[in-house]
């Protein structure tokens, strides 16, 4: 088999793997970017229809990305797919899709890296396959009888695709508080399972909530400052959704307009659910949380503006109508699994693996000199995960590449 | 039982008496070594008339191996006289709650001086709603347990109200006993 080479590899070519890409070729760095679909290929096929992003497109914006936009709109996922898909023209970037990677070794000159299309043979490497490659399913799956239609948020695409009966809807993250409320909408009668959870408004003292995380540096708190930095990189998303009209969505709004709420969904009987009688901890847990940042953001404004507070309506704590322990199972004709994704790590040599099955690494640098990750939760600060944290991370990591190359190529 | 989660403040003129830094360096030995983390508890319930028994609990399992209390402690439980019965001792589920009470207490001990908060007075009034109908048979519909438990905690200490709140809700987080209760567990009775 005849071998490729070339300096760096990019695995991945969603907005991480594109944004560093572009950083790459800022500095004339020889690279290829792999791609096992089409470009951006799970923001087109892993999301459901009217999914827009949950930040202000003003966030949006790749390194470089002189495209228009509208900075306070929300993107769809086809506007994002769109933007993604020009993105890479701008720097004639070398995108080879379709092609799957299946294993990657460590060798003296760098990385031996094999696909379905051939071999790749390259100095450094750079994993940016994202973290929302496969989904989690909790234990109760297993439990529930076959006549119920399970599906994974990844797979969900809109109400008509989702049977007529009760849907229980299985964690409120984002997602799941989304899909809910899509699925009340359309008339369906809809139970969501809650356990931890993010609550935040869209919109606090006039401004988008992300206008003030950023303002107060939160978005940009550095990895190794935060405390519980393993918690940190499994919160869920926060319950928000991206609308024109800024409608806040939390537990409260869905409790009003018709959807039961219930506490985590811990297990099954022949006959019924259970649900966990945690609600009310949880429930208090993420308002506590809410009132943190609130404070925080509260006391930025004057520090940073001269003018005094206007006394302000914080957002009322939840107030949930007592939950049921146990729902008899044929209520439910389908269970929307809102429970999560994780990384595909599994093709990596398991020596890179950590606690976790995925890959490990200290701000994005693995052990082995040359390689990297890169858009995965809390990488390198808070906003990893998001486009805006991808860009500064893409800088950050490209930049330590760069000299790691200059470093093995004069040792040599 | 509570440990602390890691988000540490010690402070030096804070001692609500958790030795907390023995328990964040155990956490850490237990992190490599999984197997020593599983432990056993065990009681023995004596029979002695009526609605009457004697608990005793004096040794269980952990960190790979043996371990005995350094007294035996024994609990008496029946039934009240409006249950036709003695009151020789609180009822089982009294036990409960108070199991629950004790396991959020320590908690929240332990929590307050990781976040280094000093306490000085800590109350909590467990209250458990039961309609009997379910134990005595009388409605299929009426469950045998709790239909509710309230937990209200009065508080001493120095530190904002957000932040007592906000121990309390990460004992809750921690707590096993809390998490017995609202959680299922599997139950397996055998005669010898």
């Amino acid at each position: 088999m005849s071998t490729h080479r070339t300096t760096v590899v990019i695995v991945g070519a969603g907005p991480a793997g594109l944004a560093t890409s572009r950083c790459l070729a800022r500095h004339g760095v020889d690279h290829v970017v792999l791609e096992r679909g089409r470009l951006a290929q799970s923001w087109r096929s892993e999301r459901w229809d009217s999914l827009r992003l949950l930040t202000p497109s003003w966030m949006n914006r790749l390194p470089g990305d002189n495209a228009p936009l509208d900075p306070d709109g929300y993107l769809t996922a086809g506007e994002l797919v769109a933007r993604l898909e020009q993105y890479p023209l701008q720097s004639d970037a070398p995108i080879l899709e379709h092609t799957t990677v299946t294993s990657l070794r460590s060798t003296t000159a760098g990385f031996t890296i094999d696909t379905d299309r051939g071999r790749w043979s390259c100095r450094a490497a750079v994993i940016a396959t994202g973290a929302n490659s496969q989904p989690s399913l909790p234990g109760p799956a297993a439990l529930l009888p076959a006549r119920i239609d399970q599906l994974h948020s990844l797979h969900y695409r809109n109400p008509d695709r989702v049977g007529p009966g009760g849907v229980l809807v299985v964690g409120a993250s984002s997602s799941g508080v989304q899909i809910a409320d899509e699925l009340h909408r359309a008339g369906r009668s809809v139970t969501i399972a809650v356990g931890d959870h993010v609550r935040l408004p869209r919109t606090y003292r006039g401004r988008d909530i992300y206008w003030w995380m950023h303002g107060i540096g939160l978005l940009d708190e550095r990895y190794d400052s935060i405390p519980d930095l393993a918690r940190a990189r499994q919160l869920p998303s926060a319950q928000l959704i991206g609308t024109p009209e800024q409608r806040s969505l939390d537990l409260a709004t869905l409790s009003a307009s018709g959807v039961r709420i219930t506490g985590r969904l811990v297990g099954a009987t022949a006959t019924s659910a259970q649900f966990s009688g945690s609600l009310a901890n949880h429930v208090a847990s993420a308002d506590l949380k809410l009132s943190r940042l609130l404070d925080r953001i509260d006391r930025y404004v004057p520090e940073h503006s001269g003018l005094p507070l206007d006394p302000i309506d914080r957002p009322e704590p939840v107030r949930l109508p007592v939950a049921a322990n146990e729902i008899p199972l044929d209520q439910f004709e389908t269970v929307v699994w809102a429970t999560g994704l994780r990384p595909a790590d599994s093709w990596l040599d398991p020596q890179l693996l950590g606690r976790r099955g995925e890959i490990a690494h200290d701000g994005g640098i693995t052990a082995v000199p040359g390689l990297y990750v890169i858009g995965r939760p809390v990488t390198r600060r808070r906003s990893s995960g998001l486009i805006v944290g991808i860009g500064s991370d893409a800088v950050e990591l490209t930049e330590h590449l760069r000299r790691q190359l200059d470093r093995s190529s004069t040792a040599a | 039982m509570n440990t602390t989660e890691s988000q540490t403040t010690l402070r030096d003129d804070v001692d609500n008496g958790v030795d907390v830094a023995a328990l964040l360096a155990a956490r850490e030995a237990l992190t490599a070594a999984p197997e020593a983390a599983r432990f056993q508890w065990r009681a023995r319930t004596e029979w002695a008339n009526g609605t009457h028994s004697r608990t005793t609990v004096e040794d269980f399992t952990g960190l790979g191996t043996g371990h005995v209390h350094r007294q035996a402690f024994q609990f008496d439980a029946d039934h009240p006289e409006v249950f036709a019965s003695h009151d020789n001792g609180a009822t089982p589920v009294e036990l409960v709650l108070a199991g629950l009470g004790a396991c959020l207490t320590a908690g929240v001990a332990a929590v307050a001086t990781n976040r280094g908060v000093q306490l000085r007075s800590v109350t909590a009034y467990v209250e458990g709603d039961m309609d009997i109908q379910g134990i005595l048979g009388i409605d299929r519909d009426v469950r045998n347990g709790f239909s509710d438990i309230r937990v209200r905690y009065e508080i001493d200490a120095d530190a904002p109200r957000a932040d007592i709140e906000a121990i309390v809700a990460q004992s809750q987080k921690r707590s096993a006993v809390y998490d017995a209760i609202t959680n299922p567990t599997n139950i397996t009775v055998e005669v010898a």
